[in-house]
This record gives C-alpha cells, structure tokens and sequence, in this order.
C-alpha cells in the first residue's frame, strides 16, 4: 500500500460486520446505517438497522462516538478541577448535572449549604429545564419535518438564556454552582427579568398548543407509535419523561425529594399509554409545573449567604461513598462518588438518564416503519455526549 | 423587417425553438425569484428576516447560490452507476421544458408556446417521466438512501397521478377539450371560473400537485429527517442544482395548469392577461410554500391512505357527478 493511499473496507467495520441479521420471510433485507452522521440522530449516535422494506425488523445502538472518558478524567481531577466538566457532559440540562455533582461531594464532605443558594439552585435549575424541554419541542418537531417550531421555540430559549448569562455569565455550559452554595448571588435584574419571562411565557404555551400540539398530522405521527408499557420501562430502567409518559408518577424531586423541592406544590404529570404523544404532552406540561416552581421560589426566596462562608480551603472528604440523584430534563442523574480521603476521588460514576432510554429504541423500533422509529427516537430526548460520557 | 421577422417567426420549426430558448429563460429567471421568495416566505413564517446581507434586501442571495453550485466540484460515489448516474439529473430537467410549451401565458397568439389539441395531455405525460430520473438516481447512487428514496418516489408518484388525472378529466369533460387555449377561453369572467363549478376537483388536483411534485407535507422522496437526502444524497453541485431547478420548475408547471385550468387563466380585468397569469401562479405558489412551513411531514402510509381512500374515491365521484349533470344536459356548458 503506498503511504497516501487509504484502505476502505466496504463491507463495513466491527459493528456492521458482526451484526446479526434476523431475516425475514423473503429473506431479503436491507443493512442501513444510521449515522454516525444523521440528521435526526441529533449527534454522533449510529444506529445498525435491518430494513425489510421500510419495516425495521432490528435495530442496535452503537455507542462511543463521542466518548470523551468523563469518568476516568474524574480520577484525575481535584474534586474542585472536575467541576467544569459537569457542564460538559449534558449540555442542554447542564445545571441540573452540576447539581449533582455538587450535591454528592457536600453529601460526602458535610457541607452546609444555606437556604438562599438552594432557592437559587431550585429557580436556575427549573429555568435551565425550561430551556431543555423547548428545544426539545423544537428539535422534535424538527425530525417531524415541521421546520418552523423550532423557530418559535428559540425566541423563548434565547430570553432563558439570557437570564442566565447574567448570574452563570455563559449560555450553555454552565459551570455555577458550587460546592456549600453558588458562585454568585442573583440580583435584581435577574429577578425582575425572570418574572418578565414567565408572565410572557405563560401567554406563548397556548400559542405552541394552537400551531403544534392539535395538529392532525402530528396526532397521526405521534399516537399509538412506540408504545412502552410500564414492565419495558422498568426493566430497561428508564426514567424521566419516558418514564411518566408510561403512567408511573416517579420524579426524583418528589419521591426522594433533595433541597428544599418538598417546599413547593407542583404536580407529577403523567402519560397514560405511554406513546410518543404521551411523552410529548408530560414534557409540555412539565414547563408549566417549572413555571409554577420558579414563581413560587421567587416568591419565597429568603435572605441570606448565597454561599457557604465558612467553607475549607480544599475539598478533601472522609473517606467513604455516597449516592445522590437529582431530576434532570432526561430522567434520573445519579452520582456515585468512592473517596479515599485524598483531594481526588478514587472513583466516579455518572448514571445518565440518556443511557437507560436509548436502549429502549432497539426494543420500541422493532417492526415499525423507518418514520416512525425516527419519531421514537426524537420522544426518547437523548443527549448523545451524556450517553457516552 | 419586422414583417420578415413576423414571417420567419410564423415558421412553426421557428416557433418551437425559440420558444424553448423563451422558456428557458422563463424557468431560470423563475427559479431566481422562487429561490427569493421561498427564503422570504420561511423568514417571514418562522419570524426571521431571511437573506438580507448580498445584495439590498438580499435580492442578489439567489445569484449567490446559483454560483456557489456552480463552484463546486462534482462528485460521483465509489461504485456508482455512472451512466444513470450523470443523466438522471439532465433527465429530471429535460421534459420539464416541454411541460411549458401548451401553456397560454396570455390572450395573445404569440404567448402560447405551441397549440395543441392535446396540450393537457402533453403536460401530464412529459411531467411524468422526471419519475424515470429519480428512479435512475436511486439505483445509479449506489446509496441506501437514494434506493429508499427512489423506492417512495415511484410509489407516490404512482398513486397520486390517479386523482390528479381524475381531477383534470372532470374539467376536460366539461369544456370538451384538452386544449389549454380552449380551456381557459372557455371561463372568461369570474363566476365561470372552474373553481366555482369544480371546487372538489380542485382541492383534488392542487393536494395531489403537491404530491407530484414532492413538497412538504408529502416530500417523502427526500424527508430528510429520515432518508438524509433521499434520492439527491450523492449528488453535489450543478447536478444537485438541476435537480433543485426541475423541482422549481415543476411546482411552475402544476401551479400555471391549476391556473388554467380552475382559476380562468390569464382572464381578470384592468391588466394585461400575461400579469394576471403570473399573479395567481405566484399565489399558488404562495400557497405550496406556506404549507411546506407550516406542515409537519406525513408517514408513507398516511400519504398511500389519503390517496387510496380518500382522494381516489372522491374524485371518482367528481367524476361521475360532472359526466352526469353535463350529460343529461342539466348544466350547461
């Protein structure tokens, strides 16, 4: 082989090669590969699938495309230094991971936060869930083939955003809250901002609901289409909206509720057949509860440190383990930290709500057409970078 | 000279090649403004400005385009076809200018391409065959997606040409002819547009146009959600610009035949016919675009059902009510 020239293997690499077809009648099907580059797998995901015409006979994730060894960089890491990562691994609720990630190592540690940073954690995180659930709408829709949503959607994520920017000073990755509190008090630009939002918001849900949620061809593509019952769910261990789009009320801020969340009255929202419309509707629904929330804490928000003025200079916990889940806009975030008393952990786990539910797609795609596993696959609301960590 | 000219133009060889040299014309100067106007159209529904840096108010972004497709090296996939690969687009393009030649852009003589007696026929047939090329494109690519593509294409195509020949029947069944000119001289003033006598078979037709011509919400052939790029994923440059020309050129086609045939051609009062023509094209065409940003895209069955069971039907029905009531001699032509 001369040094310039390189080698395509036509018949496809590990995956496609070891991929075992199930064959159908005829006995003629067709390999796709969707992705790593495909328009409606919002990221670096492939999907091995076995077409008999259009009908998916079996489909099989392939995961690593953007493995970006989160996990073992958390061995490396001071507990402080690792810190920014969390608004790297799920970019569209990266507060909501910082949050756990926070919460595990002041678990571990013992430090105090005081109630005005966990009033502030409630109302950025919930604003942050907002911005995740609308660009979900949009992007969903998007894989419909409606091109306009997605539009109207970013108006009103880009409003978030800007509220944000002012107190975390960036728009995505958030890196803001820290361990005992906050990295910075919110003022009162936020705060007037934010009701400014919300009042304005309120208005703009009906208005989504009259373009989108009654359309006819929509309905059609959503009912009925990738129906998950309740035993899939839970053998898959899928949380989230997936989860209560099936009918189980299980929200990690009510059932096991962490901050100050068992102050608040909102509602659990669930699904009753556990289709692609059911996921839709629990997610649109979850805006308005996150809308009542933030008025709520605005409302209630106490005076006081927004973070934790008598903290240690390094973080070095006792030795030992802790678990703490949180309520992402995906499902369940779990942080599973082993310290060995030193400055980094000896072992981090992150449990992605994102990795649970793509492994539902194989099971949901199985026997439907090529358009509906592609409306599957937009209700699932992965986040590739969290899949891979 | 000019009665030279007036002669020499009367030469019917004359009149057909120069006419095509017109209508080339016609269908790349259109497919400038379209390209404007489609990206006005999204700016203006999806609350945007849309193109507005080349140019005053963007007017020059079509050219833009024209040119960076025109820049760009063309490119054929490992294992391709090459000769269904390369004429699949000149093939999708070529008939598209036949399809212009029987239409009576206005009341005089010389805005008529070429009469025929069969025009309407003409216009089915040749808008027919851009079919064949994209089913060329999916076997020549030698890309799954192109083959899916394709396999939609044909099968769409197929059934959604059924209702829109029931649909135009009707109407040729009521003014007798399948000549446009005739058509069209046939609904002089308002109240004898078709529309008002055919309203059935005009949503028929105008659903199963935007069909034919692959537009959201039916534009399956290449839901790029799903298929990438359907059945132009390997293409680039000026061969994936023809492709894009011929689509324009063919939502011209159906919108200009709907116009003849149901909204009364180039009749209307105080302007010439020519710009009446134009203006209910472009309202049309206004229409097509609205639906393609408002729509979310349907699923293959969906698009078979609503053609087999519902459109089929009810033009059938059209059908039989029109040769009836004309027939017994309850309605007059």
């Amino acid at each position: 082989m001369k040094p310039n020239e390189s080698k395509f293997e036509l018949n496809g690499d590990y995956y496609s090669t070891r991929f075992e077809p199930s064959g159908s009648e005829t006995g003629d099907t067709l390999i796709l590969n969707m992705g790593p580059q495909h328009p409606s797998t919002h990221g670096v995901l492939r999907i091995v699938i076995e077409l008999d015409g259009e009908y998916i006979k079996k489909a099989e994730p392939v995961l690593g495309y953007i493995h970006r060894m989160h996990e073992k960089m958390g061995e490396v890491k001071t507990y402080m230094q690792y810190l920014p990562n969390m608004g790297r691994v799920d970019y569209l609720h990266a507060l909501a991971w910082n949050w756990a990630y926070v919460g595990a190592v002041e678990k571990l540690t013992g430090i105090e936060v005081p109630q005005r940073a966990e009033y502030i954690r409630v109302i950025t995180c919930e604003l942050n869930r907002i911005c995740s659930h609308l660009l979900w709408w949009g992007a969903y829709l998007l894989d419909l083939g409606a091109f306009t949503p997605i539009l109207y959607a970013f108006v009103d994520r880009e409003k978030i955003m800007d509220i944000l920017q002012i107190v975390t000073g960036s728009r995505l990755t958030y890196c803001y809250y820290r361990f005992g509190g906050v990295s910075a008090d919110i003022t009162d630009e936020f705060i007037n901002q934010t009701k400014e939002f919300l009042t304005d918001f309120k208005t703009r849900i009906p208005m989504y609901h009259d373009l989108v949620t009654g359309n006819m061809i929509l309905r059609g593509r959503c009912e009925d289409i990738g129906i998950l019952s309740v035993e899939t769910a839970k053998q898959y261990g899928a949380t989230g909206p997936v989860l209560r789009g099936s009918g189980i009320a299980y929200d990690v801020r009510k059932v096991e509720p962490y901050s100050v969340y068992d102050k608040f009255d909102f509602k659990i929202p669930v699904g009753q057949n556990g289709d692609a419309m059911d996921r839709y509707d629990v997610r649109i629904a979850e805006i308005s509860e996150s809308i009542k929330i933030i008025e709520q804490a605005l409302e209630s928000l106490p005076d006081g440190y927004h973070i934790n003025p008598n903290l240690p200079d390094r973080i070095m916990p006792p030795k030992g383990e802790v678990y703490y889940a949180v309520e992402g806009a995906r499902g369940k975030i779990g942080i599973y930290i082993i310290s060995d008393g030193t400055a980094k952990p000896y072992r981090l786990k992150l449990r992605a709500p994102g990795f649970s539910n793509l492994h539902l797609f194989a099971e949901l795609s199985q026997g439907t057409l090529l358009s509906d596993a592609v409306s599957i696959l937009g209700s699932l609301d992965l986040v590739i970078p969290e899949i891979d960590r | 000279m000019i009665n030279f000219l007036y002669n020499f133009l009367s030469i019917p060889l004359v009149h057909i090649i120069v006419a095509l040299v017109a209508i080339l014309a016609f269908i790349g100067l259109n497919g400038v403004v379209l390209v404007y106007m489609e990206r006005k159209v999204a700016g203006f529904i999806q609350r945007r400005p849309g193109p507005y840096e080349v140019g005053p108010q963007g007017l020059l972004q079509p050219v833009a385009d024209a040119l960076k497709l025109l820049g760009k090296q063309l490119t054929s996939p490992m294992g391709a076809d090459k000769i269904l690969f390369w004429s699949a687009p000149i093939i999708s393009f070529a008939p598209v200018v036949v399809c212009f030649l029987p239409i009576p852009f206005g009341p005089s003589q010389n805005s008529t391409g070429m009469e025929l007696n069969l025009g309407l026929l003409l216009v089915l047939a040749f808008s027919g065959i851009n079919v064949f090329a994209l089913c060329m494109t999916g076997w020549g690519s030698n890309n799954k997606y192109s083959l899916l593509g394709a396999a939609r294409a044909v099968s769409q195509s197929v059934a959604y040409e059924i209702p829109l020949l029931l649909a135009v029947l009707s109407i040729a069944f009521q003014t007798g002819s399948l000549n446009l000119s005739e058509i069209v001289s046939s609904q002089q003033g308002v109240i004898h547009w078709n529309i008002f006598m055919q309203p059935l078979a005009f949503i028929i037709y105008f659903i199963s146009a935007t069909a034919e011509t692959n537009r959201a919400p039916f534009d399956l052939p290449e839901a790029e959600s799903e298929l990438t790029a359907g059945f132009h994923t390997e293409y680039s440059g000026m061969t994936f610009g023809l492709f894009f020309l011929a689509e324009y050129a063919y939502m011209i086609v159906v919108c200009s035949v709907a116009t003849a045939l149901f909204l009364g051609g180039w009749d209307g009062p105080f302007f010439d016919g020519f710009w009446w023509f134009l203006f209910k094209v472009y309202s049309l065409m206004l229409v097509l675009m609205w639906f393609r940003w408002t729509y979310p895209r349907v699923r293959f069955d969906q698009l078979l059902n609503i053609c087999w069971k519902w459109l089929i039907p009810l033009s059938v029905l059209n059908l039989i009510l029109t040769a009836f009531f004309y027939k017994t001699g309850t309605l007059k032509c």
